[in-house]
Protein backbone atom coordinates (compact mmCIF):
# COMPACT_ATOMS: atom_id res chain seq x y z
CA UNK A 1 0.00 0.00 0.00
CA UNK A 2 1.10 3.54 -0.75
CA UNK A 3 2.73 5.37 2.20
CA UNK A 4 0.36 8.35 1.97
CA UNK A 5 -2.79 6.22 1.94
CA UNK A 6 -1.52 4.15 4.84
CA UNK A 7 -1.01 7.29 6.92
CA UNK A 8 -4.68 8.16 6.48
CA UNK A 9 -6.16 4.67 6.65
CA UNK A 10 -4.26 3.40 9.71
CA UNK A 11 -5.61 5.89 12.26
CA UNK A 12 -9.10 5.64 10.75
CA UNK A 13 -9.06 1.85 11.17
CA UNK A 14 -7.89 2.26 14.78
CA UNK A 15 -10.76 4.68 15.35
CA UNK A 16 -13.25 2.24 13.83
CA UNK A 17 -12.07 -0.63 16.06
CA UNK A 18 -12.32 1.57 19.17
CA UNK A 19 -15.83 2.71 18.24
CA UNK A 20 -16.99 -0.87 17.68
CA UNK A 21 -15.47 -1.88 21.03
CA UNK A 22 -17.13 1.08 22.75
CA UNK A 23 -20.52 0.45 21.15
CA UNK A 24 -20.32 -3.28 21.95
CA UNK A 25 -19.26 -2.71 25.57
CA UNK A 26 -22.05 -0.20 26.22
CA UNK A 27 -24.67 -2.57 24.75
CA UNK A 28 -23.26 -5.72 26.34
CA UNK A 29 -23.03 -4.27 29.85
CA UNK A 30 -26.22 -2.22 29.35
CA UNK A 31 -24.46 0.96 30.52
CA UNK A 32 -27.01 3.76 31.04
CA UNK A 33 -26.67 6.75 28.67
CA UNK A 34 -26.09 9.19 31.58
CA UNK A 35 -22.96 7.25 32.50
CA UNK A 36 -21.56 6.53 29.04
CA UNK A 37 -23.56 6.98 25.83
CA UNK A 38 -22.84 4.66 22.91
CA UNK A 39 -21.27 6.24 19.81
CA UNK A 40 -24.51 5.67 17.91
CA UNK A 41 -26.43 7.67 20.51
CA UNK A 42 -23.88 10.48 20.37
CA UNK A 43 -24.33 10.62 16.61
CA UNK A 44 -28.15 10.61 16.97
CA UNK A 45 -27.92 13.46 19.49
CA UNK A 46 -25.66 15.38 17.15
CA UNK A 47 -28.34 15.25 14.46
CA UNK A 48 -31.25 15.81 16.85
CA UNK A 49 -29.58 18.88 18.44
CA UNK A 50 -27.94 20.02 15.23
CA UNK A 51 -29.50 23.49 15.22
CA UNK A 52 -28.46 24.26 18.78
CA UNK A 53 -24.99 22.73 18.54
CA UNK A 54 -24.02 24.17 15.16
CA UNK A 55 -25.21 27.58 16.26
CA UNK A 56 -22.85 27.27 19.23
CA UNK A 57 -20.07 25.97 17.00
CA UNK A 58 -20.31 29.08 14.84
CA UNK A 59 -20.01 31.27 17.97
CA UNK A 60 -16.94 29.41 19.23
CA UNK A 61 -15.31 29.31 15.80
CA UNK A 62 -15.95 33.03 15.40
CA UNK A 63 -14.09 33.79 18.63
CA UNK A 64 -11.35 31.33 17.71
CA UNK A 65 -10.88 32.97 14.31
CA UNK A 66 -10.80 36.50 15.73
CA UNK A 67 -8.33 35.48 18.44
CA UNK A 68 -6.16 33.71 15.88
CA UNK A 69 -6.02 36.67 13.52
CA UNK A 70 -5.25 39.09 16.37
CA UNK A 71 -2.61 36.71 17.76
CA UNK A 72 -1.01 36.29 14.34
CA UNK A 73 -0.92 40.02 13.59
CA UNK A 74 0.08 40.99 17.14
CA UNK A 75 2.70 38.26 17.50
CA UNK A 76 4.37 38.94 14.16
CA UNK A 77 4.23 42.72 14.62
CA UNK A 78 5.70 42.59 18.12
CA UNK A 79 8.42 40.16 16.99
CA UNK A 80 9.37 42.63 14.23
CA UNK A 81 9.54 45.46 16.77
CA UNK A 82 11.70 43.26 19.02
CA UNK A 83 14.00 42.45 16.12
CA UNK A 84 14.42 46.05 14.99
CA UNK A 85 14.76 47.50 18.46
CA UNK A 86 16.46 45.33 21.07
CA UNK A 87 15.51 47.46 24.14
CA UNK A 88 11.85 46.63 23.42
CA UNK A 89 12.64 42.93 23.45
CA UNK A 90 14.59 43.18 26.68
CA UNK A 91 11.86 45.10 28.49
CA UNK A 92 8.75 43.38 27.12
CA UNK A 93 9.63 39.76 26.38
CA UNK A 94 9.67 38.67 30.06
CA UNK A 95 6.08 39.88 30.45
CA UNK A 96 5.00 37.91 27.41
CA UNK A 97 6.53 34.86 29.09
CA UNK A 98 4.74 35.62 32.38
CA UNK A 99 1.46 35.91 30.49
CA UNK A 100 2.15 32.59 28.83
CA UNK A 101 3.12 30.60 31.95
CA UNK A 102 0.24 31.86 34.09
CA UNK A 103 -2.58 29.33 33.55
CA UNK A 104 -5.32 30.90 31.46
CA UNK A 105 -8.00 29.23 33.61
CA UNK A 106 -6.76 31.37 36.48
CA UNK A 107 -6.75 34.60 34.47
CA UNK A 108 -10.18 34.11 32.90
CA UNK A 109 -12.31 34.90 35.98
CA UNK A 110 -10.42 38.18 36.47
CA UNK A 111 -10.87 39.20 32.86
CA UNK A 112 -14.57 38.42 33.15
CA UNK A 113 -14.83 40.95 35.97
CA UNK A 114 -13.07 43.74 34.08
CA UNK A 115 -14.25 43.18 30.52
CA UNK A 116 -17.60 42.58 28.86
CA UNK A 117 -18.08 38.84 28.44
CA UNK A 118 -17.44 38.60 24.69
CA UNK A 119 -14.30 40.66 24.97
CA UNK A 120 -13.08 38.68 27.98
CA UNK A 121 -13.44 35.39 26.09
CA UNK A 122 -11.64 36.87 23.09
CA UNK A 123 -8.86 38.22 25.33
CA UNK A 124 -8.34 34.80 26.90
CA UNK A 125 -8.11 33.07 23.54
CA UNK A 126 -5.73 35.76 22.32
CA UNK A 127 -3.42 35.51 25.35
CA UNK A 128 -2.97 31.77 24.82
CA UNK A 129 -2.49 31.96 21.06
CA UNK A 130 -0.29 35.03 20.91
CA UNK A 131 2.86 33.72 22.55
CA UNK A 132 3.80 30.88 20.17
CA UNK A 133 3.55 33.29 17.24
CA UNK A 134 5.74 35.81 19.04
CA UNK A 135 8.30 33.25 20.20
CA UNK A 136 8.57 31.47 16.86
CA UNK A 137 8.71 34.65 14.78
CA UNK A 138 11.36 36.10 17.10
CA UNK A 139 13.44 32.95 16.71
CA UNK A 140 12.99 32.97 12.93
CA UNK A 141 13.94 36.64 12.55
CA UNK A 142 17.04 36.13 14.68
CA UNK A 143 18.22 33.00 12.85
CA UNK A 144 18.96 34.51 9.45
CA UNK A 145 22.17 33.28 7.74
CA UNK A 146 24.90 35.76 8.76
CA UNK A 147 26.47 35.67 5.32
CA UNK A 148 23.17 36.70 3.75
CA UNK A 149 23.00 39.61 6.19
CA UNK A 150 26.57 40.52 5.18
CA UNK A 151 25.52 40.35 1.53
CA UNK A 152 22.64 42.76 2.16
CA UNK A 153 25.09 45.06 4.03
CA UNK A 154 27.47 44.93 1.09
CA UNK A 155 24.76 46.23 -1.23
CA UNK A 156 23.78 48.93 1.29
CA UNK A 157 20.29 47.53 1.82
CA UNK A 158 18.01 49.64 4.05
CA UNK A 159 16.58 48.13 7.22
CA UNK A 160 13.20 47.91 5.54
CA UNK A 161 14.73 46.03 2.60
CA UNK A 162 16.49 43.65 4.97
CA UNK A 163 13.22 43.04 6.81
CA UNK A 164 11.05 42.52 3.73
CA UNK A 165 13.50 40.76 1.42
CA UNK A 166 15.52 38.77 3.91
CA UNK A 167 14.30 38.41 7.47
CA UNK A 168 10.60 37.80 6.89
CA UNK A 169 11.05 35.25 4.07
CA UNK A 170 13.80 33.50 6.07
CA UNK A 171 11.55 33.38 9.14
CA UNK A 172 8.53 32.09 7.20
CA UNK A 173 8.93 28.42 8.24
CA UNK A 174 9.08 29.39 11.93
CA UNK A 175 6.22 31.88 11.56
CA UNK A 176 4.05 29.18 9.99
CA UNK A 177 4.99 26.73 12.75
CA UNK A 178 3.94 29.34 15.29
CA UNK A 179 0.64 29.91 13.49
CA UNK A 180 -0.07 26.18 13.43
CA UNK A 181 0.31 26.02 17.21
CA UNK A 182 -1.65 29.25 17.64
CA UNK A 183 -4.60 27.87 15.65
CA UNK A 184 -5.15 25.02 18.08
CA UNK A 185 -4.46 27.22 21.09
CA UNK A 186 -7.02 29.85 19.99
CA UNK A 187 -9.67 27.18 20.15
CA UNK A 188 -8.45 25.97 23.54
CA UNK A 189 -8.33 29.51 24.90
CA UNK A 190 -11.84 30.22 23.64
CA UNK A 191 -13.17 27.03 25.22
CA UNK A 192 -11.48 27.66 28.57
CA UNK A 193 -12.82 31.21 28.70
CA UNK A 194 -16.32 30.07 27.73
CA UNK A 195 -16.33 27.50 30.48
CA UNK A 196 -15.22 30.14 32.98
CA UNK A 197 -17.82 32.55 31.65
CA UNK A 198 -20.52 29.90 31.43
CA UNK A 199 -20.52 29.35 35.13
CA UNK A 200 -20.77 33.11 35.57
CA UNK A 201 -23.94 33.49 33.53
CA UNK A 202 -24.94 33.79 29.89
CA UNK A 203 -23.06 32.23 26.99
CA UNK A 204 -23.78 30.38 23.83
CA UNK A 205 -20.52 28.84 22.60
CA UNK A 206 -19.89 25.11 22.37
CA UNK A 207 -17.98 25.00 25.65
CA UNK A 208 -20.93 26.61 27.36
CA UNK A 209 -23.14 23.88 25.87
CA UNK A 210 -20.83 21.27 27.37
CA UNK A 211 -20.96 22.87 30.81
CA UNK A 212 -24.71 23.36 30.60
CA UNK A 213 -25.32 19.75 29.43
CA UNK A 214 -23.18 18.59 32.33
CA UNK A 215 -25.40 20.35 34.86
CA UNK A 216 -28.42 18.75 33.22
CA UNK A 217 -26.81 15.32 33.08
CA UNK A 218 -27.35 15.35 29.31
CA UNK A 219 -24.24 13.28 28.73
CA UNK A 220 -24.94 12.39 25.05
CA UNK A 221 -25.12 16.08 24.20
CA UNK A 222 -21.85 16.67 26.07
CA UNK A 223 -20.21 14.04 23.88
CA UNK A 224 -21.79 15.48 20.73
CA UNK A 225 -20.50 18.95 21.57
CA UNK A 226 -17.09 17.51 22.39
CA UNK A 227 -17.05 15.71 19.04
CA UNK A 228 -17.76 18.98 17.23
CA UNK A 229 -14.96 20.73 19.15
CA UNK A 230 -12.52 17.97 18.21
CA UNK A 231 -13.53 18.12 14.57
CA UNK A 232 -13.12 21.90 14.62
CA UNK A 233 -9.63 21.52 16.09
CA UNK A 234 -8.68 18.94 13.49
CA UNK A 235 -10.00 21.14 10.69
CA UNK A 236 -7.97 24.11 11.96
CA UNK A 237 -4.85 21.98 12.15
CA UNK A 238 -5.28 20.68 8.61
CA UNK A 239 -6.05 24.10 7.18
CA UNK A 240 -2.93 25.63 8.71
CA UNK A 241 -0.79 22.64 7.74
CA UNK A 242 -2.03 22.97 4.17
CA UNK A 243 -1.24 26.69 4.21
CA UNK A 244 2.24 25.94 5.51
CA UNK A 245 2.80 23.29 2.86
CA UNK A 246 1.64 25.55 0.04
CA UNK A 247 3.90 28.37 1.12
CA UNK A 248 7.01 26.26 1.70
CA UNK A 249 6.77 23.45 -0.82
CA UNK A 250 9.07 25.14 -3.32
CA UNK A 251 12.01 25.52 -1.01
CA UNK A 252 11.88 24.43 2.61
CA UNK A 253 13.13 21.05 3.83
CA UNK A 254 10.06 20.53 6.02
CA UNK A 255 7.77 20.52 2.99
CA UNK A 256 9.98 18.45 0.72
CA UNK A 257 9.71 14.75 0.17
CA UNK A 258 12.95 12.98 0.86
CA UNK A 259 14.29 11.13 -2.16
CA UNK A 260 15.51 7.64 -1.45
CA UNK B 1 56.98 46.38 -6.29
CA UNK B 2 53.71 47.92 -7.35
CA UNK B 3 53.53 51.58 -8.10
CA UNK B 4 50.87 52.90 -5.69
CA UNK B 5 49.47 55.16 -8.39
CA UNK B 6 47.98 52.22 -10.29
CA UNK B 7 46.49 50.58 -7.20
CA UNK B 8 42.72 50.16 -7.04
CA UNK B 9 42.88 49.69 -3.30
CA UNK B 10 45.76 49.88 -0.83
CA UNK B 11 45.84 48.67 2.75
CA UNK B 12 48.49 50.19 4.99
CA UNK B 13 49.36 48.85 8.40
CA UNK B 14 45.92 47.36 8.78
CA UNK B 15 45.26 45.61 12.10
CA UNK B 16 42.20 43.85 13.41
CA UNK B 17 41.67 42.78 17.00
CA UNK B 18 38.43 40.96 17.79
CA UNK B 19 36.39 41.57 20.92
CA UNK B 20 37.77 38.45 22.57
CA UNK B 21 41.31 39.79 22.17
CA UNK B 22 42.27 37.63 19.18
CA UNK B 23 44.63 39.54 16.91
CA UNK B 24 43.61 38.51 13.39
CA UNK B 25 45.70 41.03 11.48
CA UNK B 26 48.66 43.19 12.38
CA UNK B 27 50.56 45.60 10.17
CA UNK B 28 48.98 44.18 7.03
CA UNK B 29 50.03 45.90 3.80
CA UNK B 30 48.55 45.18 0.40
CA UNK B 31 48.18 47.12 -2.82
CA UNK B 32 46.06 45.68 -5.60
CA UNK B 33 46.50 46.90 -9.15
CA UNK B 34 43.70 47.52 -11.57
CA UNK B 35 42.78 44.35 -13.46
CA UNK B 36 45.06 42.15 -11.39
CA UNK B 37 44.30 38.62 -10.20
CA UNK B 38 45.85 38.34 -6.75
CA UNK B 39 45.51 35.54 -4.20
CA UNK B 40 45.83 35.72 -0.44
CA UNK B 41 47.27 32.39 0.64
CA UNK B 42 47.63 31.10 4.17
CA UNK B 43 46.48 28.49 6.67
CA UNK B 44 43.06 28.81 8.23
CA UNK B 45 42.99 31.43 10.92
CA UNK B 46 45.67 33.60 9.33
CA UNK B 47 43.26 36.50 8.88
CA UNK B 48 42.99 36.33 5.10
CA UNK B 49 39.19 36.28 5.20
CA UNK B 50 39.27 39.12 7.72
CA UNK B 51 41.40 41.16 5.33
CA UNK B 52 38.89 40.50 2.55
CA UNK B 53 35.96 41.54 4.74
CA UNK B 54 37.76 44.75 5.69
CA UNK B 55 38.26 45.57 1.99
CA UNK B 56 34.56 44.85 1.41
CA UNK B 57 33.57 47.15 4.26
CA UNK B 58 31.91 44.27 6.10
CA UNK B 59 34.38 44.59 8.97
CA UNK B 60 36.14 47.62 10.40
CA UNK B 61 39.92 47.73 10.75
CA UNK B 62 41.11 48.42 14.30
CA UNK B 63 44.26 50.08 12.97
CA UNK B 64 45.70 51.31 9.69
CA UNK B 65 44.04 52.67 6.56
CA UNK B 66 42.25 51.38 3.48
CA UNK B 67 42.65 53.72 0.54
CA UNK B 68 40.74 53.59 -2.71
CA UNK B 69 41.87 55.12 -6.00
CA UNK B 70 38.21 55.90 -6.63
CA UNK B 71 35.97 56.25 -3.60
CA UNK B 72 32.99 55.07 -5.62
CA UNK B 73 34.54 51.60 -5.68
CA UNK B 74 34.45 51.42 -1.91
CA UNK B 75 30.78 52.38 -1.85
CA UNK B 76 29.28 49.48 -3.68
CA UNK B 77 31.15 48.68 -6.89
CA UNK B 78 32.19 45.41 -5.31
CA UNK B 79 31.21 41.83 -5.83
CA UNK B 80 31.65 39.36 -2.99
CA UNK B 81 31.57 35.56 -3.22
CA UNK B 82 31.36 33.80 0.12
CA UNK B 83 32.73 30.42 1.07
CA UNK B 84 29.20 29.04 0.91
CA UNK B 85 26.93 29.88 -2.02
CA UNK B 86 24.80 32.00 0.37
CA UNK B 87 21.70 31.92 -1.79
CA UNK B 88 18.19 32.71 -0.62
CA UNK B 89 16.49 29.28 -0.62
CA UNK B 90 13.02 30.79 -1.07
CA UNK B 91 13.94 32.57 -4.30
CA UNK B 92 14.71 31.00 -7.66
CA UNK B 93 18.02 31.39 -9.45
CA UNK B 94 16.99 34.49 -11.41
CA UNK B 95 15.66 36.25 -8.30
CA UNK B 96 18.84 35.42 -6.40
CA UNK B 97 20.97 36.94 -9.15
CA UNK B 98 18.63 39.94 -9.44
CA UNK B 99 18.93 40.73 -5.71
CA UNK B 100 21.79 43.30 -5.86
CA UNK B 101 19.93 45.20 -8.59
CA UNK B 102 16.68 45.15 -6.62
CA UNK B 103 18.43 46.40 -3.50
CA UNK B 104 19.80 49.27 -5.59
CA UNK B 105 16.21 50.06 -6.67
CA UNK B 106 17.00 49.30 -10.29
CA UNK B 107 14.09 49.51 -12.73
CA UNK B 108 12.63 45.99 -12.69
CA UNK B 109 12.01 45.97 -16.44
CA UNK B 110 15.66 46.64 -17.16
CA UNK B 111 17.18 44.05 -14.85
CA UNK B 112 16.08 41.06 -16.93
CA UNK B 113 18.83 41.48 -19.50
CA UNK B 114 21.54 41.95 -16.86
CA UNK B 115 20.38 38.85 -14.98
CA UNK B 116 20.24 36.77 -18.16
CA UNK B 117 23.72 37.94 -19.16
CA UNK B 118 25.21 37.17 -15.74
CA UNK B 119 23.67 33.68 -15.78
CA UNK B 120 24.86 33.13 -19.32
CA UNK B 121 28.42 34.01 -18.28
CA UNK B 122 28.48 31.25 -15.67
CA UNK B 123 26.79 28.77 -18.02
CA UNK B 124 23.43 28.64 -16.24
CA UNK B 125 21.27 30.42 -18.79
CA UNK B 126 18.67 27.64 -18.69
CA UNK B 127 18.36 27.47 -14.92
CA UNK B 128 16.76 30.79 -14.04
CA UNK B 129 13.45 29.27 -12.78
CA UNK B 130 15.20 26.57 -10.70
CA UNK B 131 15.37 26.78 -6.92
CA UNK B 132 18.76 26.55 -5.15
CA UNK B 133 17.91 23.18 -3.59
CA UNK B 134 17.58 21.68 -7.07
CA UNK B 135 21.18 22.60 -7.95
CA UNK B 136 24.47 20.85 -7.25
CA UNK B 137 27.13 22.49 -5.08
CA UNK B 138 29.09 23.65 -8.13
CA UNK B 139 26.00 25.13 -9.78
CA UNK B 140 25.04 26.98 -6.61
CA UNK B 141 28.51 28.50 -6.54
CA UNK B 142 28.06 29.56 -10.18
CA UNK B 143 24.82 31.31 -9.23
CA UNK B 144 26.70 33.04 -6.42
CA UNK B 145 29.34 34.24 -8.91
CA UNK B 146 26.64 35.41 -11.33
CA UNK B 147 25.07 37.42 -8.50
CA UNK B 148 28.44 39.03 -7.72
CA UNK B 149 28.90 39.92 -11.41
CA UNK B 150 25.43 41.28 -12.10
CA UNK B 151 26.27 44.78 -10.86
CA UNK B 152 29.36 44.90 -13.13
CA UNK B 153 31.73 45.46 -10.19
CA UNK B 154 35.26 46.81 -10.67
CA UNK B 155 36.53 44.55 -7.92
CA UNK B 156 35.58 40.93 -7.26
CA UNK B 157 36.34 39.57 -3.79
CA UNK B 158 36.26 35.80 -3.38
CA UNK B 159 36.54 34.10 0.01
CA UNK B 160 37.61 30.46 -0.55
CA UNK B 161 34.68 30.04 -2.93
CA UNK B 162 35.60 26.56 -4.16
CA UNK B 163 36.91 25.06 -0.92
CA UNK B 164 33.83 22.89 -0.39
CA UNK B 165 33.72 21.51 -3.93
CA UNK B 166 35.11 18.24 -5.21
CA UNK B 167 38.27 18.41 -7.30
CA UNK B 168 36.58 17.93 -10.68
CA UNK B 169 34.16 20.77 -10.03
CA UNK B 170 36.90 22.94 -8.56
CA UNK B 171 39.07 22.56 -11.67
CA UNK B 172 36.14 23.38 -13.93
CA UNK B 173 35.21 26.44 -11.91
CA UNK B 174 38.88 27.53 -11.85
CA UNK B 175 38.95 27.37 -15.65
CA UNK B 176 35.64 29.19 -16.01
CA UNK B 177 36.70 31.87 -13.54
CA UNK B 178 39.92 32.51 -15.46
CA UNK B 179 37.99 32.71 -18.73
CA UNK B 180 35.59 35.22 -17.17
CA UNK B 181 38.44 37.25 -15.74
CA UNK B 182 40.11 37.47 -19.15
CA UNK B 183 36.91 38.60 -20.84
CA UNK B 184 35.63 40.99 -18.17
CA UNK B 185 39.04 42.37 -17.10
CA UNK B 186 37.95 42.89 -13.48
CA UNK B 187 40.27 43.02 -10.53
CA UNK B 188 40.03 39.83 -8.46
CA UNK B 189 41.19 39.25 -4.89
CA UNK B 190 40.97 35.54 -4.22
CA UNK B 191 41.38 34.02 -0.77
CA UNK B 192 42.43 30.38 -0.64
CA UNK B 193 44.38 27.90 1.45
CA UNK B 194 45.30 25.83 -1.60
CA UNK B 195 48.78 26.35 -3.03
CA UNK B 196 47.78 24.61 -6.27
CA UNK B 197 44.67 26.70 -6.78
CA UNK B 198 46.49 29.97 -6.09
CA UNK B 199 49.32 29.17 -8.52
CA UNK B 200 46.91 28.10 -11.24
CA UNK B 201 44.79 31.23 -11.01
CA UNK B 202 46.92 34.14 -9.91
CA UNK B 203 49.33 36.65 -11.31
CA UNK B 204 50.54 37.34 -7.81
CA UNK B 205 50.32 35.39 -4.56
CA UNK B 206 50.48 37.05 -1.16
CA UNK B 207 51.60 34.48 1.43
CA UNK B 208 50.41 35.29 4.94
CA UNK B 209 51.67 34.30 8.40
CA UNK B 210 49.20 32.99 10.95
CA UNK B 211 48.26 34.76 14.20
CA UNK B 212 48.64 37.62 13.75
CA UNK B 213 48.14 37.72 10.00
CA UNK B 214 50.59 39.78 8.02
CA UNK B 215 52.27 39.56 4.64
CA UNK B 216 55.17 37.13 4.70
CA UNK B 217 56.07 36.99 1.02
CA UNK B 218 54.81 37.99 -2.37
CA UNK B 219 55.39 35.75 -5.37
CA UNK B 220 54.73 36.64 -8.98
CA UNK B 221 53.43 33.81 -11.14
CA UNK B 222 54.74 34.88 -14.49
CA UNK B 223 53.09 32.18 -16.61
CA UNK B 224 51.10 33.42 -19.60
CA UNK B 225 47.33 33.17 -19.89
CA UNK B 226 45.24 31.41 -21.09
CA UNK B 227 46.21 28.72 -18.63
CA UNK B 228 44.62 25.34 -19.16
CA UNK B 229 45.03 21.68 -18.26
CA UNK B 230 48.38 21.64 -20.04
CA UNK B 231 49.65 24.32 -17.66
CA UNK B 232 48.25 22.38 -14.71
CA UNK B 233 50.44 19.40 -15.56
CA UNK B 234 53.54 21.34 -16.70
CA UNK B 235 56.94 21.38 -15.01
CA UNK B 236 56.64 25.16 -14.82
CA UNK B 237 53.47 24.84 -12.75
CA UNK B 238 55.08 22.25 -10.49
CA UNK B 239 58.06 24.55 -10.00
CA UNK B 240 55.86 27.48 -8.99
CA UNK B 241 53.91 25.22 -6.63
CA UNK B 242 57.11 24.10 -4.96
CA UNK B 243 58.31 27.65 -4.46
CA UNK B 244 54.97 28.79 -3.08
CA UNK B 245 54.78 25.73 -0.81
CA UNK B 246 58.22 26.50 0.57
CA UNK B 247 57.24 30.12 1.20
CA UNK B 248 54.09 28.95 2.95
CA UNK B 249 56.06 26.54 5.10
CA UNK B 250 58.47 29.27 6.13
CA UNK B 251 55.51 31.55 6.85
CA UNK B 252 54.02 28.91 9.15
CA UNK B 253 57.32 28.66 11.01
CA UNK B 254 57.86 32.40 11.23
CA UNK B 255 57.44 33.38 14.86
CA UNK B 256 54.97 36.23 15.22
Amino acid sequence: MNEGIRRIVSPLLTLLYLLILWEGAVRFFAVPAYVLPAPSLVLQTLFADAGLLFGSLVVTLGITFEAFVLAALGGIALAIVFNLWRPAERSLYPFAVVLQVTPIVAIAPLLLIYLPQNLAVLACAWIVAFFPVLANTTLGLNSVDHNLIALFDLYKASRLQVLLNLKLPAALPQILAGLRIAGGLSLIGAVVAEIAAGSAGAGSGLAYRIAESGYRLNIPRMFAALLLLSLAGIAIFFLLSALSYLMLRRWHESALKRER
Amino acid sequence: MIAPASAVVSLRGVGKTFEGGTVALQGFDLAVRDGEFVSLLGPSGCGKSTALRIIAGLSKASAGTVEWADEKDAAGRLGFVFQEPTLMPWANVAENVRLPLRLAHADATKTGAAVAQALDRVGLADFSPAYPRELSGGMKMRVSIARALVTEPRLLLMDEPFAALDEINRFRLNNDLLALWRVLKRTVIFVTHSVFESVYLSQRIVVMTPRPGRVFAELVIDAPYPRDERFRTSAEYAGYCRRVSEALERAMGAAP
